[in-house]
């Protein structure tokens, strides 16, 4: 499946980045870096913590600026796309959206403030577009609802509509999936499929859980060293650039077809077995 | 867009919308009730007695019609919008430092305004050349100038605007220096401190109708650029990142809004003194009684807190009649006994 979308790519990627560079003071995080986002594919971003996910979103997403290096979005140089220009093609979503007092659909209009600016009124293009949002992510009944008074599953669906909204053919997500049970999070693993298959878009999130993001078209992964590969994820399989990145092994097997993560936990004991350990201790 | 949109409009007027509208729609009748009230209450109580202050209102003659109109109407009116300045300027500020203790006077204002009164009373007593100077300027033109000084001293300490962390240091480093500066020179000139004090503690005696209309004039012009980026508040409670993503410009919204904020307070402080609280408790009581976005955010806490002044300038005329309690001593005790009973309530419901 992946691999007809693959012959499918667009010429030119809907966001790229060529030798980049960032770091926090005098400590370098990711160092020359090129990588290529194509729309209707799905990337995930996995790696263990602190190899610079977060970092590697905030900057693609124009919140960081690079120590060096060129991002371009549809071909253009991020810095040089006017602001609301730039909100307008590319959305992003943080690691942990604040909780606000606001209702669910004003945090979704929101999404809408690239489209119109300061002065703009509330049009029936944006009343659609918000629609389809809260439809996508099942939110719409959460309407009038203050967020602060919602589940996090359902704030999350918010944000997602928010994100949504804006209709940019660029996602970036940071760990969408964070703080969701697991329902919650195959749920948001198929909007962002649908969103890259349905409708088009380049889609980029950092994924805690390694069986979701082994769902996605493509895979970066990173390591404590930076960049251990991008590529599809039978590649990243078959180099194992997971136990490269996590300096562990880590255990893929395939089910039907579906790649998943097995932790390599010992089997639990039978119920007879489990008092001897307490029993010796007492 | 071919596809209808009824859900969104129809999520607005579903029963938890409406809701929200008429709870708002009151809330708001029952604010301008108050106001109104409160601005015929302080028409009859004064120095006179209430009798006398009625017998006034029904058979005018010609001096009371300068106490009542000359007197006692600009001096509600002032309250009422510096009240309402100082209400706006909480709510802007607890906004953009996503701080709900944030309030007014966190750029240093108050000590700034302070010193600026401070040196305008010793220059008028040093020299007569410095008298003439310091009567043209006024309490309220120096009060004005020291806030304004102050703000900018606090900015350039921490380097423009964009780090607010650094702001709200500045500001308490600009605050405690220009108090220290202001107790060194009272305790070289003592006999001021009696003038100061006023000043220090708040008054809304001295409020004619010139400094109604400049009050007025201010308050518009800080209303209306909070009211077209109250949006950007809404999106910076989902943080800051989140907000430029969304394609906002941060320090055009901080600068704004600070300006907003610094013109605002400078204002209400030359011209009723250092009235604490207002800006604190306005907000909070809005958000307490209300669940909004900042733009209703902005109005109410401009409207609860010019009733807010209007009632303690009634309270301090009304307690030790005919004498006169400073209006910031009320304040502070009314703000005061608020702010524990919202602390109260917050930890007993966890």
């Amino acid at each position: 499946m992946a691999d007809a979308h693959t012959s499918s790519q667009p010429a030119s990627p809907a966001l790229a980045c060529e030798n980049l560079s960032m770091g926090y003071g005098p400590r370098t995080v990711l160092e020359g870096i090129s990588l290529e986002f194509y729309a209707g594919l799905w990337t995930a971003v996995v790696g263990p913590n602190g190899s610079g996910k977060s970092t590697l979103l905030h900057t693609l997403a124009g919140l960081r600026e690079p120590r060096s290096g060129v991002i371009l979005l549809q071909g253009r140089r991020l810095a040089a796309w006017p602001r609301r220009e730039r909100a307008r093609r590319l959305a992003w979503l943080a690691q942990m959206p604040g909780v606000t007092d606001l209702t669910a659909s004003e945090v979704v209009a929101l999404g809408r403030f690239a489209h119109g600016g300061w002065l703009a009124h509330r049009q029936a293009v944006d009343d659609a577009a918000m629609h389809r949002a809260m439809v996508a992510t099942g939110s719409l009944s959460c309407g009038q609802r203050r967020l602060s008074t919602l589940s996090g599953g359902e704030r999350q669906r918010v944000h997602l509509a928010r994100v949504l909204a804006v209709e940019a053919p660029v996602l970036l997500l940071d760990e969408p999936t964070s703080h969701l049970d697991p329902p919650h999070q195959e749920d948001v693993a198929r909007l962002l499929r649908e969103q890259a298959y349905g409708c088009g878009v380049c889609v980029v999130s950092a994924i805690h859980d390694l069986s979701l993001a082994l769902a996605a078209d493509r895979l970066i992964v990173l390591g404590q060293q930076g960049v251990i590969g991008y590529g599809t994820v039978r590649e990243a399989l078959a180099a194992d650039w997971l136990s490269a990145a996590f300096r562990t092994p880590v255990n893929i097997v395939e089910h039907r077809g579906v790649h998943l993560w097995r932790p390599a936990v010992p089997p639990a004991r039978r119920s007879g077995e489990v008092s001897t350990r307490l029993d010796e201790r007492l | 867009m071919s596809t209808p949109q009824p859900a969104v409009a129809q999520l607005d007027s579903a029963h938890n919308g409406a809701d929200r509208l008429t709870r708002l729609g009151t809330w708001l009748a029952c604010c301008l009730t108050i106001t109104l009230l409160l601005t015929c209450g302080s028409l009859i109580v004064g120095t006179s007695s209430i009798e006398t202050s009625l017998g006034w209102l029904l058979s005018p003659d010609a001096q009371s019609a300068v106490v009542l109109w000359e007197i006692r109407l600009p001096r509600t009116v002032g309250a009422w919008f510096a009240g309402a300045l100082l209400g706006l300027s909480g709510a802007i500020a607890q906004g953009v430092f996503r701080n709900p203790l944030a309030e007014p006077y966190l750029l240093g204002t108050a000590s700034g305004a302070a010193l600026g009164v401070t040196l305008s009373l010793l220059a008028a007593s040093a020299s007569v050349g410095a008298l003439a100077w310091a009567e043209k300027l006024g309490v309220t033109g120096a009060a004005c100038l020291g806030a304004c000084a102050a703000i900018a001293l606090t900015v350039g300490l921490s380097r423009g605007v964009l780090q607010t962390a650094s702001l709200l240091l500045s500001g308490i480093v600009v605050a405690f220096l220009l108090s220290a500066v202001t107790s060194l020179l009272l305790l070289t000139k003592p006999d001021i401190w009696r003038e100061m004090q006023t000043f220090l503690l708040g008054s809304t005696a001295f409020v004619s109708w010139s400094s109604v209309t400049l009050l007025a004039i201010v308050f518009c012009v800080c209303a209306v650029p909070a009211l077209l980026l109250a949006r950007g508040l809404d999106a910076l409670t989902l943080g800051e990142d989140t907000a430029q993503s969304l394609g906002l410009s941060l320090p055009m919204l901080r600068l704004t809004l600070l300006g907003v904020v610094s013109l605002g307070t400078a204002t209400a402080v030359g011209q009723v003194g250092i009235v604490g609280f207002v800006g604190l408790v306005a907000p909070h009581l809005v958000r307490e009684t209300l669940s909004v976005n900042h733009r209703q955010l902005l109005i109410g806490a401009a409207l609860c807190g010019g009733a807010l002044l209007q009632a303690a300038d009634l309270l301090c005329r009304w307690i030790i009649r005919p004498a006169e309690l400073p209006v910031g001593a009320v304040t502070a005790c009314v703000g005061g006994v608020y702010l524990t009973v919202l602390l109260w309530r917050r930890s007993r419901d966890g």
